[in-house]
């Protein structure tokens, strides 16, 4: 009997804030039906700053102020450095890979690209003209 | 046989000779320019698992407008004196066809240098041709550019003088724009391939 009634009442308190979270709870899609068709997200440029981004800290990896979707990095070719690398960065008027990519973790100077930092856009971004979606409130040095 | 008769003669062999030569020569032209389609290209699976299945995500495929330059529009002169010499050295590819030089893509990926340093170095010969088929600098609006794309343009096309004669950069659009419709090989090193230091037009 004190089990059942346990049960029952558990399943009560469970059932009522379990059906108001169902109300509370919004999908990405908005509190528009299934069936409905989904509002289109707004398109945004990337942006092309020409001299490019001012650093917002110190160590902040330069932000891309170039469009990058026809440069390609894959494992045989990493499409930015035709422009960014030792030799081509002057002639090409780009800033060339500084001497902290070509060493190791293990602190050995290599002649190619360190492969911690062969993915360029792992730390160098461009950017979009779009509003943050959440404030960003990061103070740097 | 009369004197007219024999002209009569002479006047029908001439017109079925005529006639023939039409037909034939049509025949000829209309199978040659079968061969340059992208359906004949990509009817070998050489053509279609490598090089066609990595153009298919460049712009020269698909964009904005849905203009499209297919495989011959690139790789076949325009000119009919040039498309027919293209076309005969084309024979050599159907004996390495054949011999199934490439006929995996770990074999084509092993001779993409040498087959890349081929086209390069024709595009070099040949001022980038097919590529002016479709662009021409003279209508190029730098306004409509990226700065970086407008800098390097006006300076490669740039006509000045020197020692009295009229000169320019000596460059053409391969010297900055290869892997732009296929992968670049492994092999390639940008800092070999400064525009007028290239060291991939040389043998």
């Amino acid at each position: 009997m004190k089990t059942k009634l346990t049960t029952l009442t558990l399943s009560l308190i469970f059932g009522i804030t379990g059906s108001s979270a169902l109300f509370a709870l919004e999908s990405l899609r908005g509190d528009e039906p299934l069936t409905a068709e989904s509002s289109r997200p707004d398109k945004f440029r990337q942006e092309v700053v020409e001299g490019g981004f001012d650093r917002s800290y110190e160590k902040q990896p330069p932000l891309i102020p170039h469009k990058i979707e026809k440069y390609h990095i894959s494992l045989r070719q990493n499409g930015c450095l035709k422009c960014h690398s030792r030799k081509t960065a002057e002639r090409e008027n780009a800033k060339p890979t500084p001497e902290s990519h070509f060493i190791t973790r293990d602190g050995k100077r290599l002649n190619r690209l360190s492969t911690r930092r062969y993915f360029c856009n792992q730390c160098h971004v461009p950017q979009m003209n779009a509003t943050p979606l959440v404030q960003n409130v990061f103070e740097g040095d | 046989m009369t004197e007219s008769a024999k002209k009569k003669s002479t006047l029908i062999i001439l017109l079925i000779g005529i006639f023939l030569g039409i037909i034939f020569w049509g025949g000829f032209n209309t199978a040659m320019e079968m061969t340059n389609t992208e359906a004949f290209c990509i009817s070998c699976h050489e053509m279609e698992e490598n090089v066609y299945e990595e153009y298919t995500d460049t712009i020269h495929y698909m964009n904005r407008t849905g203009v499209r330059a297919t495989c011959p529009d690139c790789h076949v002169p325009r000119e009919w004196v040039h498309k027919v010499v293209r076309k005969i050295q084309a024979t050599n590819e159907l004996y390495h066809k054949i011999v199934g030089t490439i006929d995996t893509p770990e074999k084509f990926e092993a001779r993409r240098f040498e087959l890349a340093k081929h086209v390069w170095k024709t595009m070099k010969r040949t001022d980038s041709r097919e590529c002016r088929n479709c662009h021409d600098y003279e209508y190029m609006d730098f306004d409509k550019q990226e700065f970086r794309s407008a800098e390097r343009h006006e300076e490669a096309f740039e006509q000045f003088e020197e020692h009295g004669a009229a000169r320019d950069a000596g460059l053409t659009c391969i010297d900055c724009h290869k892997g732009i419709a296929h992968r670049l090989p492994e092999e390639y090193d940008p800092e070999k391939d400064i525009p007028g230091e290239s060291i991939y037009y040389d043998d």
